[in-house]
Protein backbone atom coordinates (compact mmCIF):
# COMPACT_ATOMS: atom_id res chain seq x y z
CA UNK A 1 0.00 0.00 0.00
CA UNK A 2 0.81 3.53 -0.33
CA UNK A 3 1.84 5.26 2.50
CA UNK A 4 0.14 8.69 3.63
CA UNK A 5 3.42 10.35 3.34
CA UNK A 6 3.68 10.30 -0.75
CA UNK A 7 0.05 11.21 -1.23
CA UNK A 8 1.35 14.80 0.99
CA UNK A 9 4.31 14.77 -1.31
CA UNK A 10 2.14 15.24 -4.63
CA UNK A 11 -0.11 17.53 -2.61
CA UNK A 12 3.12 19.75 -2.03
CA UNK A 13 4.61 19.24 -5.30
CA UNK A 14 1.01 20.42 -6.86
CA UNK A 15 0.51 23.09 -4.78
CA UNK A 16 4.17 24.38 -5.56
CA UNK A 17 3.57 24.57 -8.94
CA UNK A 18 0.39 26.32 -9.03
CA UNK A 19 1.52 28.65 -6.34
CA UNK A 20 4.60 29.59 -8.94
CA UNK A 21 2.04 29.67 -11.62
CA UNK A 22 -0.30 32.29 -9.85
CA UNK A 23 2.83 34.39 -9.34
CA UNK A 24 4.89 34.16 -12.73
CA UNK A 25 1.64 34.32 -14.81
CA UNK A 26 0.00 37.26 -16.50
CA UNK A 27 -2.69 36.29 -18.04
CA UNK A 28 -5.80 36.36 -15.22
CA UNK A 29 -7.04 33.21 -17.38
CA UNK A 30 -3.86 30.85 -16.44
CA UNK A 31 -3.79 32.47 -12.73
CA UNK A 32 -7.51 30.89 -12.49
CA UNK A 33 -6.12 27.87 -13.75
CA UNK A 34 -3.06 27.97 -11.39
CA UNK A 35 -5.39 28.35 -8.25
CA UNK A 36 -7.55 25.47 -9.79
CA UNK A 37 -3.82 23.45 -8.71
CA UNK A 38 -3.50 24.69 -5.43
CA UNK A 39 -7.21 23.93 -4.10
CA UNK A 40 -6.52 20.00 -5.64
CA UNK A 41 -3.78 19.71 -3.91
CA UNK A 42 -4.96 20.90 -0.83
CA UNK A 43 -8.23 18.37 -1.45
CA UNK A 44 -5.89 15.42 -2.76
CA UNK A 45 -4.00 16.16 1.18
CA UNK A 46 -7.61 16.28 2.53
CA UNK A 47 -8.83 13.39 1.23
CA UNK A 48 -5.34 10.96 1.85
CA UNK A 49 -5.60 12.41 5.14
CA UNK A 50 -9.85 11.19 5.36
CA UNK A 51 -9.12 7.85 4.06
CA UNK A 52 -5.74 6.84 5.86
CA UNK A 53 -6.59 8.41 9.14
CA UNK A 54 -9.63 7.61 10.06
CA UNK A 55 -11.03 6.58 12.97
CA UNK A 56 -7.60 8.21 14.87
CA UNK A 57 -7.72 11.55 17.03
CA UNK A 58 -10.25 13.99 15.58
CA UNK A 59 -10.26 12.40 12.35
CA UNK A 60 -13.41 11.02 12.48
CA UNK A 61 -16.67 9.76 9.66
CA UNK A 62 -14.65 10.59 6.65
CA UNK A 63 -14.97 14.69 7.33
CA UNK A 64 -12.18 15.05 4.92
CA UNK A 65 -13.73 14.45 2.26
CA UNK A 66 -16.83 16.28 3.18
CA UNK A 67 -14.47 19.23 3.12
CA UNK A 68 -13.48 18.62 -0.08
CA UNK A 69 -17.02 18.34 -1.32
CA UNK A 70 -17.37 21.74 -0.12
CA UNK A 71 -14.07 23.24 -1.46
CA UNK A 72 -15.15 21.56 -4.98
CA UNK A 73 -18.38 23.48 -4.62
CA UNK A 74 -16.41 26.64 -4.24
CA UNK A 75 -14.26 26.16 -6.93
CA UNK A 76 -17.27 26.21 -8.88
CA UNK A 77 -18.79 28.93 -7.44
CA UNK A 78 -15.16 30.66 -8.22
CA UNK A 79 -14.67 29.90 -11.51
CA UNK A 80 -18.06 31.27 -12.62
CA UNK A 81 -17.56 34.47 -11.31
CA UNK A 82 -13.72 34.90 -12.10
CA UNK A 83 -15.11 34.38 -15.87
CA UNK A 84 -17.28 37.28 -15.43
CA UNK A 85 -15.00 39.73 -13.77
CA UNK A 86 -12.82 38.45 -16.66
CA UNK A 87 -14.73 39.18 -19.82
CA UNK A 88 -15.84 42.31 -17.77
CA UNK A 89 -12.00 43.36 -17.54
CA UNK A 90 -11.71 42.36 -21.22
CA UNK A 91 -14.76 44.45 -22.21
CA UNK A 92 -13.37 47.51 -20.55
CA UNK A 93 -9.68 47.36 -20.90
CA UNK A 94 -9.23 44.98 -23.79
CA UNK A 95 -6.68 42.95 -21.97
CA UNK A 96 -6.30 40.29 -19.41
CA UNK A 97 -2.68 40.79 -18.73
CA UNK A 98 -2.50 41.31 -14.90
CA UNK A 99 0.29 43.79 -15.41
CA UNK A 100 -1.80 46.44 -17.24
CA UNK A 101 -4.75 46.57 -14.72
CA UNK A 102 -3.00 48.67 -12.68
CA UNK A 103 -5.51 51.64 -11.91
CA UNK A 104 -6.00 51.13 -8.10
CA UNK A 105 -2.06 50.19 -7.94
CA UNK A 106 -0.49 53.33 -5.57
CA UNK B 1 0.19 -2.37 -8.20
CA UNK B 2 -1.45 0.14 -6.18
CA UNK B 3 2.28 1.72 -6.01
CA UNK B 4 2.49 1.63 -9.89
CA UNK B 5 -0.85 3.39 -10.36
CA UNK B 6 -0.05 5.68 -8.10
CA UNK B 7 2.76 6.73 -9.51
CA UNK B 8 1.45 6.87 -12.96
CA UNK B 9 -1.11 9.40 -11.56
CA UNK B 10 1.44 11.58 -9.86
CA UNK B 11 3.85 12.04 -12.98
CA UNK B 12 0.49 13.02 -14.47
CA UNK B 13 -0.95 15.22 -12.35
CA UNK B 14 2.76 16.76 -11.81
CA UNK B 15 3.25 17.05 -15.72
CA UNK B 16 -0.05 18.55 -16.08
CA UNK B 17 0.61 21.36 -13.80
CA UNK B 18 3.93 22.03 -15.17
CA UNK B 19 1.80 22.05 -18.42
CA UNK B 20 -0.35 25.09 -17.09
CA UNK B 21 2.43 27.02 -15.74
CA UNK B 22 5.15 26.44 -18.48
CA UNK B 23 3.42 26.76 -22.04
CA UNK B 24 3.36 29.60 -23.74
CA UNK B 25 -0.06 28.91 -25.32
CA UNK B 26 -3.32 29.23 -23.47
CA UNK B 27 -5.34 26.33 -24.96
CA UNK B 28 -2.73 23.93 -24.07
CA UNK B 29 -2.49 25.25 -20.90
CA UNK B 30 -6.25 24.21 -20.40
CA UNK B 31 -5.86 21.16 -22.10
CA UNK B 32 -2.77 20.43 -19.55
CA UNK B 33 -5.20 21.53 -17.07
CA UNK B 34 -7.48 18.56 -18.00
CA UNK B 35 -5.05 15.94 -17.67
CA UNK B 36 -4.35 16.99 -14.22
CA UNK B 37 -7.56 17.06 -12.76
CA UNK B 38 -8.10 13.97 -14.44
CA UNK B 39 -5.14 12.27 -12.87
CA UNK B 40 -6.51 13.53 -9.67
CA UNK B 41 -9.92 12.14 -10.09
CA UNK B 42 -7.65 8.59 -10.33
CA UNK B 43 -5.82 9.62 -6.85
CA UNK B 44 -9.08 9.79 -5.57
CA UNK B 45 -9.99 6.27 -6.58
CA UNK B 46 -6.33 5.12 -5.17
CA UNK B 47 -7.54 6.42 -1.98
CA UNK B 48 -10.89 4.95 -2.04
CA UNK B 49 -12.81 8.05 -2.55
CA UNK B 50 -14.82 6.74 -5.52
CA UNK B 51 -17.79 9.13 -4.77
CA UNK B 52 -15.04 12.28 -4.91
CA UNK B 53 -13.73 10.96 -8.10
CA UNK B 54 -16.67 11.38 -10.02
CA UNK B 55 -17.73 14.42 -8.53
CA UNK B 56 -13.98 15.66 -9.36
CA UNK B 57 -14.49 14.39 -13.28
CA UNK B 58 -17.90 16.09 -13.46
CA UNK B 59 -17.10 19.20 -11.98
CA UNK B 60 -13.73 19.78 -12.90
CA UNK B 61 -13.49 17.50 -16.18
CA UNK B 62 -16.57 18.80 -17.14
CA UNK B 63 -18.14 22.51 -16.23
CA UNK B 64 -14.38 24.10 -15.15
CA UNK B 65 -12.56 23.36 -18.42
CA UNK B 66 -15.43 24.29 -20.81
CA UNK B 67 -15.76 27.31 -18.35
CA UNK B 68 -12.10 28.15 -18.88
CA UNK B 69 -12.34 27.39 -22.58
CA UNK B 70 -15.34 30.39 -22.69
CA UNK B 71 -13.19 32.89 -21.14
CA UNK B 72 -10.15 31.86 -23.24
CA UNK B 73 -12.09 32.06 -26.92
CA UNK B 74 -14.21 34.97 -25.62
CA UNK B 75 -11.07 37.38 -24.94
CA UNK B 76 -9.64 36.33 -28.08
CA UNK B 77 -7.76 33.35 -27.98
CA UNK B 78 -6.02 34.10 -31.17
CA UNK B 79 -3.76 37.03 -29.35
CA UNK B 80 -2.47 34.28 -26.69
CA UNK B 81 0.15 32.01 -28.36
CA UNK B 82 2.36 34.87 -27.52
CA UNK B 83 1.78 35.10 -24.03
CA UNK B 84 4.91 35.36 -21.20
CA UNK B 85 5.65 35.58 -17.95
CA UNK B 86 6.26 38.43 -15.85
CA UNK B 87 9.64 39.14 -14.77
CA UNK B 88 9.35 38.20 -11.25
CA UNK B 89 9.13 34.66 -12.23
CA UNK B 90 12.70 33.91 -10.62
CA UNK B 91 11.07 35.15 -7.70
CA UNK B 92 8.05 33.16 -7.87
CA UNK B 93 10.01 30.36 -8.40
CA UNK B 94 11.18 30.87 -5.13
CA UNK B 95 8.43 31.20 -3.38
CA UNK B 96 7.12 27.41 -4.80
CA UNK B 97 10.70 26.09 -3.97
CA UNK B 98 10.54 28.28 -0.29
CA UNK B 99 6.85 26.73 0.37
CA UNK B 100 8.07 23.30 -0.70
CA UNK B 101 10.34 23.25 1.36
CA UNK B 102 8.29 24.28 4.53
CA UNK B 103 5.78 21.31 3.52
CA UNK B 104 7.57 18.11 2.99
CA UNK B 105 10.22 18.63 6.27
CA UNK B 106 6.92 19.43 8.27
CA UNK B 107 5.40 15.95 6.29
CA UNK B 108 8.36 14.38 7.05
CA UNK B 109 8.31 15.33 11.22
CA UNK B 110 4.58 14.87 11.63
CA UNK B 111 4.38 11.70 9.71
CA UNK B 112 2.26 8.46 10.65
CA UNK B 113 3.44 5.02 10.28
CA UNK B 114 1.65 1.86 9.05
CA UNK B 115 -1.58 3.70 7.81
CA UNK B 116 -4.36 2.11 5.29
CA UNK B 117 -6.65 3.44 2.77
CA UNK B 118 -9.86 2.84 4.11
CA UNK B 119 -12.92 3.04 2.16
CA UNK B 120 -16.05 4.97 3.42
CA UNK B 121 -19.59 3.63 2.83
CA UNK B 122 -21.80 5.71 0.37
CA UNK B 123 -24.16 5.90 3.34
CA UNK B 124 -22.16 7.08 6.01
CA UNK B 125 -21.27 10.06 3.62
CA UNK B 126 -24.47 10.77 3.15
CA UNK B 127 -25.43 10.67 6.63
CA UNK B 128 -22.60 12.79 7.62
CA UNK B 129 -23.18 15.36 4.91
CA UNK B 130 -26.68 15.90 5.26
CA UNK B 131 -26.86 15.57 9.69
CA UNK B 132 -23.36 16.74 11.16
CA UNK B 133 -22.79 19.31 7.82
CA UNK B 134 -26.40 20.54 7.07
CA UNK B 135 -26.01 23.99 7.84
CA UNK B 136 -22.11 24.15 5.48
CA UNK B 137 -24.39 22.48 3.04
CA UNK B 138 -27.30 25.09 2.85
CA UNK B 139 -24.60 27.75 2.88
CA UNK B 140 -22.72 26.49 0.56
CA UNK B 141 -25.70 25.89 -2.05
CA UNK B 142 -26.37 29.77 -0.90
CA UNK B 143 -23.02 30.86 -1.71
CA UNK B 144 -23.43 29.10 -5.54
CA UNK B 145 -26.45 31.18 -6.04
CA UNK B 146 -25.00 34.20 -4.48
CA UNK B 147 -22.11 33.26 -6.72
CA UNK B 148 -24.08 32.98 -9.81
CA UNK B 149 -26.69 35.95 -10.17
CA UNK B 150 -23.68 38.17 -9.06
CA UNK B 151 -21.77 36.38 -12.42
CA UNK B 152 -24.96 37.50 -14.55
CA UNK B 153 -24.89 40.86 -13.11
CA UNK B 154 -20.98 41.30 -13.66
CA UNK B 155 -20.91 39.90 -17.53
CA UNK B 156 -24.12 41.33 -18.30
CA UNK B 157 -24.16 44.01 -21.15
CA UNK B 158 -27.49 45.80 -20.33
CA UNK B 159 -28.24 49.69 -21.59
CA UNK B 160 -28.77 50.42 -17.82
CA UNK B 161 -25.43 49.44 -16.52
CA UNK B 162 -23.34 52.07 -14.50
Amino acid sequence: MVSLFYFQLLSAGLFAIGLYGVLARRSAVLIVMSIELMLNAVNINLIAAASHLEGRGSFVRFDGQIIAIFIITIAAAEVGLALAIILRMYRNRSTVNVDEIDIMKW
Amino acid sequence: MSWFLFILLAVLTLGGGLGVVLTRNVVHAALALLLSLIAVAGVYLVLFAEFLALVQVLIYGGAVIIVLLFAIMLTRGSEYPRISDNRQWPLAALAAMGVLGVLIPSFLINSVDNTKAQSPAFTDLANSLFTRWAIPFEIASLVLLVALIGAIIIARTGRDEG
